[in-house]
């Protein structure tokens, strides 16, 4: 039996949550206040994901920098995978919210799409 | 083979450069820093002393009295910010009456014109937020207040108008004696010279040590400051200083020719002649005396801290001259306050010196004035319009707390001995001096640096040398 | 002279908000100044996501929750003049602002709605002692150039202060490549959000430290360390807890400031506790036809609650303009923040011209466990809410109705508090 101690992060409580495991079955939540916290508690020990947020290069734009993201949550132990990933990564302008800027990133099967709209100089 | 090297481009270098610069001269100024007024010309009060505190017949008494005459004309040649503003030391007691009256008398003595003994009374009537149990007070009217990185700047840019040269990131090693002068070796290539002028602040002992057998100290004394809001400028019209007693020294309190309120500074001797740090300890004696001399200080308006180095010397007075065992070395050291006052006299006395030992000739085409960079603030709204029209980078404002734009910021890079950090931008123009200490306006002008210096923004720094501002690129070490 | 009917300082979100709602309000002539070369304000530099769930019900990005309000804004054909920056407001609202392409220009308002946001805190107001070297920077600071310019303000990193922004960069700047050793916080409790610390900092195993402040740095040219100590119940460091942290950098989240510069220079009445103008339920100043919103006002925690307030900013301004915003009555009701409240945004209330219902929104001093919000009318409680947590970083509101307030004839205070603490 394992025991997990998170911080629920679904209000400004931030119980401490401890969750008993057996292998990766949840066997026991503890220590939430509320509903909330043990669907948080029970995704976070199981299936923990991320947004990532992040910037790429462009050129010809009227700035220097896009700002990018996972278009949908991604495991998080993809993360330093996702952002290595970018690294040297250039678009030109004009660049949308939402065009894809790297498809799939890392396996993950989600795209990196823009959030800033640039367009060229 | 120079004619003339002079150590340190501080005020009193700079100084000494611009009277010199009067003369055909072959001379060169050498500064360890990136830039002019770097060590401790940047970090003081900003006082114009009338010259009351000195010892009669001391260099430190006459050099202030006559470096606050000269300072008037010299602002309007120069086009730096002076105020006459005027001082007052307070004294909270009977007690302390034979001590203020012996700073008139040496006033006096000095030729301090206009020195008054006030009552309690009368010093609130002018200075209304003075402490209330003011008892009297010594009012000097002819006490003012300077940009002291202005004032260094506009003798350092003049100087080199006038042909003398700059040297900067050139740091004196070693100094020897050679046939008809001196050899300096430096950092950054060795040179000759006839003659040398000391002017290396808390240094200055070390190069005259490297040349006279009559050894002198210098002690760097740290005085730390805190640097108040605009809103709380005008708490005070004058300088207030508080009047010695025997429980210590307390600090002053002064508006600033920007219109900030500045407060300190402590004194306290250090080992380390590049110490500037402030301390907690030293921080604390500022803000616990600040309330000596003037009420209700807003303290929370602080919006920086810093400390100098005054380079104290052991003999307590101004040493400017030619030791008598180093011929052709003129000493400018242990130059503390009343130092930045006297500057302009000390200037004139060293290069009264190297002007008979030269027999220096006159320039019939030395050019007394210098313009200062154009501060948009001062132009009608009419002048202003045309001026943005001609040139729009001065409707572009940069510093938005000290509303400065770029066109002030391109000609502060461009004019002769220009910034080429973000401290020197800063030290010419005031960007990034205000509420919000650079954190909106360091990113745009790192932009124009890079862009007029034609370099990357990665090699742009701070204050020269190691302080870069970024290290890199995004991702760069992933 | 150049003349509209509304004229909107700052084209951040609140005042793109204010915009969009005085425009659905019936007026066509509204512009607004904007000082940096882009709509949006801060949020561009805010490209983490977290934004909107209020007002979009998704999970946005700070670039694209600012694109939303951008597209209304040209949608609607509102006008905007970009790298203008505004140098004085007159008690007439006359505007003089600069730009390279007009020079210096004076513009006529018949209202003027302040939302030029806040400005960080930096080392100095804190007294932070040591030297001055290179890579100090306020979190904001570092933020712009990492996320805009994308240049690295330092490889290994120690934050002091323990809001949003600073956490925020704790995991930008590791995501980036830099090391983060450490963040400190003087208070004893973090002022950012719990996801903030779990996903910031815990995420990377990044250490935060309660109760602790910077007392030194080290390094001349560029910063080579940080001396940290503990702090005791007043926040003064507590002598032999100090510890040393080699790094090149300190980035200091240590409080954002409204930026009233031009507020002060018309003469609005300032609040002491918010830094911010004292406003009436229509968010007006004590200068009939000045309106403020958004950070200006009083610094938020979520940019939701920004467009929500600057909205109804939006629409009070276009009343006014529209001649239907009626003239305070003398029945100004007073808001009174007590027990465990720091401040209220509106300090007053005119029954007569406040909406069926008004948001009143405040701060708490310190963080309550299972507490009730209150607000009395005189000695009548009207409100009691019970509250599992509340804390000085989170922003809290009640609501209160046009039909409570006219129901308490002669009624002259209000008062909010915290409760069963």
């Amino acid at each position: 039996m394992e025991t997990r101690n998170l911080t629920c992060i679904s209000c400004p409580m931030g119980c401490q949550i401890t969750v008993e495991m057996d292998g990766s079955e949840v066997v026991r939540v503890s220590g939430n206040t509320c509903k909330r916290g043990e669907i948080y508690a029970r995704k976070e020990v199981t299936d923990p994901t991320r947004i990532i947020t992040t910037t790429v290069r462009v050129s010809g734009g009227k700035a220097d920098m896009v700002s990018v993201k996972t278009r949908s949550d991604i495991p998080k132990g993809k993360i330093s995978d996702c952002v290595r990933a970018l690294k040297g990564v250039a678009v030109e302008a004009p660049v949308h919210i939402g065009d894809v800027i790297l498809p799939d990133v890392a396996g993950t099967g989600v795209d990196i799409v823009a959030t800033k709209n640039v367009e060229r100089k | 083979m120079y004619d003339v090297i002079i150590i340190g481009a501080g005020v009193c270098g700079a100084a000494v450069a611009r009277e010199l610069s009067r003369y055909r001269v072959n001379a060169c100024v050498l500064e360890k820093e990136e830039d002019v007024c770097c060590g401790t010309s940047k970090a003081n009060s900003g006082i114009v002393h009338a010259g009351y505190d000195a010892e009669p017949g001391t260099l430190k008494a006459r050099l202030n009295v006559r470096g606050n005459k000269l300072m008037e004309r010299l602002s309007e040649e120069l086009d730096f910010p002076f105020k006459r503003t005027g001082s007052l030391v307070i004294c909270r007691d009977e007690e302390g009456m034979p001590a203020l009256r012996r700073l008139y008398d040496k006033g006096i003595e000095n030729g301090v014109p206009d020195l008054k003994i006030l009552g309690g009374e009368e010093v609130l009537e002018m200075e209304p937020n003075a402490a209330e149990n003011v008892y009297a007070a010594l009012y000097a009217p002819t006490a003012g207040i300077v940009c002291p990185f202005s004032l260094n700047i506009a003798l350092a840019e003049n100087a080199y108008m006038n042909g003398i040269d700059f040297k900067f990131d050139t740091e004196v090693q070693e100094i020897v004696k050679i046939e008809n002068g001196y050899e300096i070796r430096t950092g950054n290539g060795t040179f000759q010279t006839g003659y040398v002028v000391n002017a290396a602040g808390v240094y200055a002992d070390k190069f005259h040590n490297m040349v006279s057998g009559k050894k002198i100290h210098i002690t760097p004394r740290r005085g730390d400051y805190c640097l108040l809001d605009k809103n709380a400028g005008s708490h005070v019209g004058r300088t207030i200083f508080t009047l010695p007693t025997k429980y210590g020294k307390g600090v002053l309190v002064t508006p600033t020719v920007h219109g900030n309120l500045l407060v300190g500074p402590t004194a306290i001797d250090v080992e380390d002649k590049e110490g500037t740090n402030t301390t907690a300890a030293g921080l604390d004696e500022v803000i616990s005396k600040a309330g000596q001399s003037v009420r209700d200080l807003p303290m929370r308006q602080v919006i920086t801290s810093f400390a100098g180095l005054r380079a104290h010397e052991d003999g307590d007075e101004f040493i400017i001259g030619e030791p008598e065992d180093a011929q052709g070395f003129i000493d400018c050291a242990g130059i503390e306050s009343p130092g930045l006052t006297s500057a302009p006299a000390i200037g004139k006395m060293a290069a009264g010196i190297l002007r008979e030992k030269l027999h220096l000739e006159e320039k019939d085409d030395f050019i007394a004035e210098r313009k200062g960079i154009l501060d948009p603030d001062t132009l009608t709204k009419e002048e202003r319009a045309e001026l943005i029209r001609r040139e729009p980078a001065y409707g572009n404002i940069i510093c938005r707390c000290e509303m400065v734009t770029e066109g002030e910021i391109i000609d502060a890079i461009r004019r002769p001995l220009g910034a080429k950090s973000l401290d020197g931008v800063k030290r010419r123009t005031r960007a990034g001096m205000g509420r919000c200490q650079s954190g909106f306006c360091s990113p745009r002008t790192m932009e124009i640096l890079a862009r007029e210096l034609g370099i990357s923004m990665a090699d742009i720094t701070k204050s020269g040398g190691a302080s870069k501002l970024v290290v890199g690129i995004n991702k760069d070490t992933l | 002279m150049e003349s509209y009917d509304i004229v909107i300082i700052g084209g951040g979100p609140a005042g793109l908000a204010a915009a969009v709602s005085a425009k659905r309000g019936g007026i066509s002539s509204i512009l607004i100044l904007e000082r940096d070369r882009e709509l949006g304000g801060i949020l561009n530099q805010c490209i983490h996501n977290g934004f909107g769930l209020h007002t979009f019900k998704e999970e946005l990005t700070g670039p694209e929750y600012a694109q939303r309000f951008i597209d209304q804004v040209e949608e609607l054909g509102i006008g905007y003049r970009l790298n203008t920056m505004v140098m004085e407001i007159s008690r007439e609202k006359v505007i003089t602002a600069v730009n390279r392409e007009e020079g210096l220009f004076e513009i006529r308002a018949k209202a003027v709605i302040l939302a030029m946001g806040c400005r960080e805190r930096s080392r100095g107001a804190l007294n932070i002692p040591g030297y001055r070297p290179a890579g100090i920077y306020s979190a904001g600071t570092a933020q712009r150039l990492v996320n805009m310019e994308g240049l690295m303000p330092g490889r290994e990193v120690v934050i002091l202060g323990s809001g949003d922004i600073g956490l925020i960069m704790a995991r930008r700047m590791t995501l980036e490549g830099a090391k983060v050793k450490v963040v400190a916080e003087l208070m004893p409790y973090s002022g950012g959000l719990k996801r903030n610390i779990v996903q910031c900092l815990d995420d990377y195993g990044i250490p935060l430290k309660l109760s602790h402040t910077v007392v030194d740095i080290k390094g001349k040219e560029r910063v080579e360390g940080v001396t940290l100590a503990e702090v005791d119940q007043s926040g003064k460091p507590i002598p032999g807890t100090e510890e040393e942290y080699p790094c090149d950098t300190l980035l200091l989240s240590v409080g954002l400031i409204p930026e009233n510069e031009l507020s002060n220079g018309m003469g609005v009445e300032m609040n002491s506790a918010t830094s911010g103008p004292v406003v009436n339920e229509s968010l007006e100043t004590n200068i009939e036809g000045v309106f403020a919103c958004g950070n200006v006002l009083h610094v938020h925690d979520l940019v939701d609650f920004v467009s929500e307030e600057a909205a109804a900013a939006g629409k009070n301004a276009a009343s006014y303009v529209k001649g239907e915003l009626r003239a305070e009555s003398a029945r100004t009701i007073r808001l009174v923040p007590a027990e465990g409240v720091r401040y209220t945004v509106p300090s007053m209330i005119d029954p007569d011209r406040m909406d069926e219902t008004l948001t009143v929104r405040f701060r708490v001093s310190a963080v309550h466990k299972n507490c009730f919000v209150s607000a009395y009318m005189d000695d009548e409680r009207v409100v009691r809410r019970k509250r599992q947590i509340v804390a000085p970083g989170e922003m809290e509101e009640i609501r209160l109705t046009k039909e409570q307030l006219l129901k308490h004839s002669g009624l002259k205070a209000i008062t909010v508090k915290i409760e069963g603490v």
